[in-house]
């Protein structure tokens, strides 16, 4: 027995030198089958809620599709063609999809509205990519040279100056006299504080003239002709007034925003006081109520005889609106900047405004970029109320066109909206894809 | 002793009290007073310049004359013959109105949305997201246009009843569904009803205070119940059924104006607060939604364990310790939300909902009194603004108040 | 670009603005070189932009007449699309210089609001369109109707006053914008659209299926509809109303763009009158005395403008009904010149 039991406790049939090879898991835990069943049917209540989600899917997707393209006119010249249809009517997005994004601006004057953009483009993109080079200059460019630009090509430039206060015939004479004393006169003033202060009175006043150097320049690059055709601002509309306003509504919201907040977080009273009112004011108010009071009642606030273009009252609108918003999203900058820096700047025995401009706004700024961007993204929406008050903004116009009795029919407006919806849906979702973006890099960052 | 020398001869330095802060802070803010005082001066003299120029009316008198135009949609009584202020009142309680109902969608629709965009069903969570990316990357203004002008050429005309469930009927005319009639006699059911609703919410705080206490637990929820449906119930029984229930009455013959649903039968929704709502709370609600992820995913994960861990089913869990701890990160945000949606309620002046924007716009017109219409518009947006904010201020620190 | 620029130096905000001085509206338009003229933002047949922003219509040919009796030049004139709540604060303002935009003369807009109106290019009265499957024939046959109308307009207010007096119930759903009014009214919203008459006819054509709809016989309003001026500028106010007239004393004297050129050599003293012939009544406007002439040259009489922009041959096809001259039946009349 014990003999039996030796030999074949000895024998290799009982040492294994070899794991069992792993049996495949059960078909139902893998591939396809198991993550469904893992993610899906987990259990009683995640079937229910599965079939729900595929029953909205169901309700959503296939109407669309039958709309968009199986029901869908594509070919046609005029209402006839889409008269009976169910779905889409492309010829009508065809007929209109300049005019959606230029709206009246005249057929042969758009090359300039191209080059605009096109010049915005290339400003834009040294800017947002973090890795490109040259930033320093892109500013310089997008905040000097673009604008300009713009102005010019868009307006057709050739702008005449009146003048303002001295008592002589109106015209670039009157105005230039009157640049040349105020700017004489604001330059003397400061040289004459620093030097009562014993700062670097020359430097300062020097820097100073310098800028009233560029401004001269920008204004009377403003008022060269170069022979292009001016074109009003009522011309203008579709997506160019939607960038118009968004792009120039965020850009002067900058400054001031930065003023603001820079005030909020003052130490003096009365100016921390100012701020707050106005930044909770702005905030308080609907922006339509904003707009109705730049288009009916701002007329009344100027003196006798002084008026602005519409686009450009809705514009000044528009940037006191977004700059409270910005100021919130700046403050938020500042108050993420450790009291070391402040600190430290001031050990330095660096100046208040040199502080902020060399040490803390730049790290504050750098910090809220997604926040900046989010700010677009909600002006950029915003700019479709503009059509309210008669401005012809990308959904404004597309709203317009359908009245036109040469394409009025059933699913015309459908049509236009889902259209509206898809370029809007495109700008914002890139715009919010992109701040997310910034939002990990700089986080990233941080965490060291 | 130089140090001591040294201070008399700063303190007669010129420069020095143009270099103390306080002297410049002073010097800078009285200069800025001194602008902004200007500037206010100068927009009131020309407004008042360009006003007796032109001749234009001024003042409030406007609010006592009659206003002369109707409105579809009044909380009050409101006819052609009351006058510009009780219209502009009318349209003050629509925009709360539709403020009001679109903030408590937008909450419950956002938390929903929120939570699913956790789940761990794949379906749900896709779903959650794309609803979130779409909706809120459109303008609201083109989301209102969609649902008013798209989806009203879509319903039913308002001849026919397109009827939802039975007694309710959705056409081009409005969502219409079965109303109570309070006749009269009906108070003490009403005051039942609210009598009820007090007790339950007495019951639940002593509970509460009583498990906290002995940990014995009481059935809050079926007394609350009990008492809710039993009471009025009784009430209304014993002062003889005062209270009956108006059906929308549909006709489909007679002249063909005179068809469809009968004004003044039922309970009715006008297609424009419908689609004001739909709109302000769907696209509100995306925001929302986004505001309870992070509220949710900033409880770390080791509460969700150890509440499991106590055995805890994942319903309770989300309720009894995510949700409380989350609220405190979602409050602050979703304070902001409300006050954007009641904001944003004013683009209901582009599809004729009625609300204090558009009736002031009418009455704007009427009169060309437009600093004082707009004066009122500021005002009062500004009013619920601070209102709001200062009653999410309090309710965040009772909620903030909880922790230990 | 010749618009007038003063810089506001504000930081580095440049303000763009027009300026125009306190001295006479005539005055500025002339330094200016061109009228500002505040239209609507689309009504066929009396001011509508095609897609290439040129505008068309009765009240866009009555600025053109204005430019070419102070310019001789009928281009020479810019226009600002208004929406009828800004349109009055505009003028006011001084943002334009002559507001023809389909506006009811009405006593309060004459006083309290500061405005002067300088004739009645258009005489409306408002309307109702409905669809002709509801069989209705007759305004008085609305009892329990919807009605679509514009915000901000004296239509809704004669709507209420109409239903009001009829003791019918109705129910208002009043909109910003015309062209919301139509998309609403189209899509089934309303049983009834009202504005004025002309309006309706020119909305018509912007339905789904204008042939579906039609427009009751009955007129419930008195619109007359005309240019306004800004209170307060005489010499301005009398240009503006004698540029009407001219137009009108042209169609009566038998005077049109084609013929005008031949009557100046007329007999006739109260033709010779006009066309500056005889006399000097051009210089009493501040004008040239051919003033009249460019007028009728470049843009036509009034009956002219009419047949061009919503006569029969037009889309919108209206009859000169009470729009004729009060020798043909109408209430088209106007004043000598002399």
């Amino acid at each position: 027995m014990t003999m039996t039991h030796a030999d074949e406790s000895t024998s290799e049939a009982y040492v294994r030198d070899r794991m069992v090879e792993d049996a495949a898991p059960p078909s139902s835990s893998v591939g396809a089958i198991g993550w469904m069943r893992a993610n899906l049917f987990s259990s009683i209540p995640n079937t229910i809620l599965t079939l729900l989600g595929i029953y909205i899917v169901y309700l959503v997707v296939p109407p669309l599709i039958e709309f968009t393209l199986v029901n869908a006119v594509w070919e046609g010249e005029d209402r006839t063609a889409c008269a009976q249809a169910h779905g889409a009517c492309w010829p009508y997005v065809e007929a209109y999809f300049w005019t959606f994004i230029y709206g009246r601006y005249p057929d042969p004057e758009r090359w300039r509205v191209n080059l605009t953009f096109f010049l915005f483009a290339i400003g834009l993109v040294p800017l947002l990519v973090p890795q490109m080079p040259f930033k320093r200059e892109g500013l310089i460019y997008m905040l000097a040279f673009f604008p300009v630009a713009a102005l010019i090509l868009l307006t057709g430039g050739d702008f005449t100056y009146a003048g303002f206060f001295l008592p002589m015939p109106e015209g670039e004479l009157r105005f230039w006299i009157e640049f040349l004393l105020v700017a004489a006169a604001v330059t003397g003033g400061i040289y004459l504080l620093t030097r009562e202060a014993g700062g670097n009175a020359k430097g300062t006043a020097l820097s100073i003239l310098a800028g009233f150097g560029v401004l001269a320049a920008l204004f009377f690059v403003a008022s060269i002709d170069f022979g292009l055709v001016e074109v009003e601002t009522p011309l203008w509309g579709g997506l160019l007034v939607t960038l118009v306003i968004a792009v120039t509504g965020i850009a002067a919201s900058l400054p001031i925003g930065i003023a603001l907040a820079l005030g909020r977080r003052s130490n003096l009273p009365i100016v921390r006081l100012i701020s707050v009112i106005f930044i909770e004011f702005w905030r308080g108010v609907p922006l339509i109520t904003v707009l109705f009071m730049s288009s009916v009642m701002l007329p009344l606030f100027l003196p006798e005889g002084i008026t602005f273009d519409k686009l450009l009252r809705a514009l000044i609108g528009v940037a006191l609106f977004a700059s409270a918003y910005m100021a919130e999203v700046v403050r938020g900058g500042l108050q993420a900047i450790g009291k070391g820096q402040y600190e430290g700047a001031m050990a330095l025995g660096l100046r208040y405004w040199q502080m902020m401009s060399k040490i803390i706004l730049p790290q504050a700024l750098t910090l809220v970029i997604p926040g900046i961007v989010n700010t677009f993204i909600g002006l950029f929406k915003d700019t479709t109320l503009v059509l309210i008050i008669g401005l012809f903004d990308l959904l404004g116009i597309i709203q317009s066109s359908y009245t036109d009795p040469n394409w009025a029919s059933p699913t015309q407006s459908h049509t236009g909206y889902l259209v509206a919806a898809l370029i809007f849906w495109v700008f914002c979702f890139s715009m919010s894809r992109y701040s997310i973006y910034m939002e990990r890099r700089l986080d990233t960052g941080h965490k060291r | 002793m130089a140090v001591e020398d040294a201070r008399p001869e700063r303190a007669t330095d010129r420069a020095s009290w143009i270099n103390d802060p306080k002297v410049r802070g002073a010097f800078y803010q009285i200069l800025l007073v001194l602008a902004l005082a200007w500037l206010i001066w100068e927009i009131i003299d020309n407004t008042r310049t360009n006003l007796e120029q032109r001749n234009m009316a001024t003042g409030w008198g406007f609010l006592d004359e009659t206003a002369g135009f109707g409105i579809i949609l009044n909380l009050i009584q409101y006819s052609e013959i009351s006058n510009y202020g009780r219209a502009l009142f009318v349209g003050f309680l629509n925009t709360l109105l539709v403020a009001g109902i679109g903030v408590f969608l937008a909450t419950v629709i956002g938390f929903i949305v929120g939570i699913a965009r956790l789940s761990k069903n794949w379906v749900i969570s896709r779903i959650a997201y794309v609803y979130i990316e779409v909706l809120r990357n459109i303008p609201l203004l083109l989301q209102i246009f969609f649902w008013y002008f798209a989806v009203l050429r879509a319903v039913p005309g308002k001849r026919e009843m397109g009827t939802i469930v039975p007694g309710v009927h959705l056409n081009i005319a409005g969502l219409r569904a079965p109303a109570p009639v309070f006749e009269e006699g009906s108070t003490p059911t009403v005051i039942a009803l609210i009598l009820a609703i007090v007790i339950s919410f007495v019951i639940k705080g002593w509970s509460a205070k009583r498990q906290a206490a002995t940990g014995q637990r009481f059935p809050v929820l079926w007394t609350a119940i009990g008492l809710i449906v039993v009471l009025p119930l009784i009430v209304f029984l014993a002062t003889g059924m005062p209270i009956s229930i108006s059906y929308p009455e549909f006709r489909d013959t007679g002249p063909m104006l005179m068809r469809g649903f009968q004004e003044g039968t039922g309970f009715v929704l006008i297609p424009e607060f419908l689609s004001l709502l739909l709109a302000l709370s769907l696209y509100t609600a995306t925001f929302i939604a986004e505001i309870v992820r992070a509220g949710i995913l900033a409880v770390s994960h080791g509460q969700t364990e150890a509440s499991y861990a106590l055995g805890l089913r994942p319903g309770s869990t989300l309720r009894l310790v995510i949700i409380p701890q989350a609220m405190r990160v979602i409050i602050p945000p979703l304070t902001s939300q409300y006050l954007n949606l009641t904001k944003n309620s004013s683009l209901a002046v582009a599809i004729a909902y009625p609300d204090l924007v558009s009736v002031g716009g009418t009455v704007l017109n009427q009169t060309g009194q437009a600093i004082e219409i707009i004066a009122i518009w500021m005002l009062v947006y500004l009013s619920i603004s601070l209102l709001t904010s200062a009653f999410m201020n309090w309710y965040n620190k009772r909620m903030a108040l909880v922790e230990r | 670009m010749t618009m007038k620029i003063m810089p506001l130096v504000l930081g580095a905000a440049v303000a763009l603005a027009a300026t125009a001085a306190n001295a006479g509206t005539l005055d500025d338009v002339k330094a200016k070189g061109f009228v500002q003229c505040g239209v609507s933002q689309g009504l066929p047949g009396f001011s509508n932009p095609d897609d290439q922003g040129n505008w068309t219509g009765l009240d866009v040919d009555y600025c053109r007449a204005l430019a070419a009796a102070i310019f001789n030049d009928p281009s020479k004139v810019k226009f600002s699309p208004l929406s009828a709540k800004e349109r009055f604060t505009a003028l006011q303002s001084g943002e334009i210089d002559v507001l023809p935009r389909n506006t009811t003369w009405t006593m309060s807009r004459d006083t309290a609001l500061g405005l002067n109106f300088v004739g009645v290019n258009y005489y409306d009265g408002q309307g109702f369109m409905v669809r002709k499957s509801l069989g209705v024939a007759s305004a008085l046959e609305l009892s329990g109707a919807n009605v679509c109308t514009n915000t901000g307009t004296t239509t809704e207010l004669n709507v209420a006053d109409y239903f009001r007096s009829k003791d019918m119930p109705y129910q208002i759903v009043a909109f910003e914008k015309a062209d919301e009014v139509v998309q609403a009214y189209d899509a089934g919203r309303c049983d009834v659209y009202t504005t004025d008459a002309s309006g309706l006819y020119a909305q018509r054509l912007k339905l789904t299926n204008p042939d579906e709809h039609m427009v009751l016989p009955e007129i419930i309003s008195k619109e007359p509809l005309g240019p306004v001026v800004r209170q307060g500028d005489d010499e301005w106010f009398n240009l503006a109303k004698w540029v009407h007239f001219a137009a009108i004393n042209a169609e009566e004297l038998g005077v049109t763009s084609a013929n005008v050129d031949e009557m100046k050599n007329s007999e006739t003293p109260s033709v010779k009158r006009l066309l500056g012939t005889e006399g000097e009544y051009g210089k009493a406007i501040g004008l040239s005395n051919d003033w009249a002439y460019n007028v009728i040259k470049h843009v036509g009489n009034y009956g002219e403008m009419f047949e061009r922009n919503v006569g029969p041959s037009t889309q919108l096809g209206i009859a000169r009904g009470l729009n004729a001259l009060w020798s043909k039946g109408g209430l088209q009349y106007a004043p000598p010149v002399r």
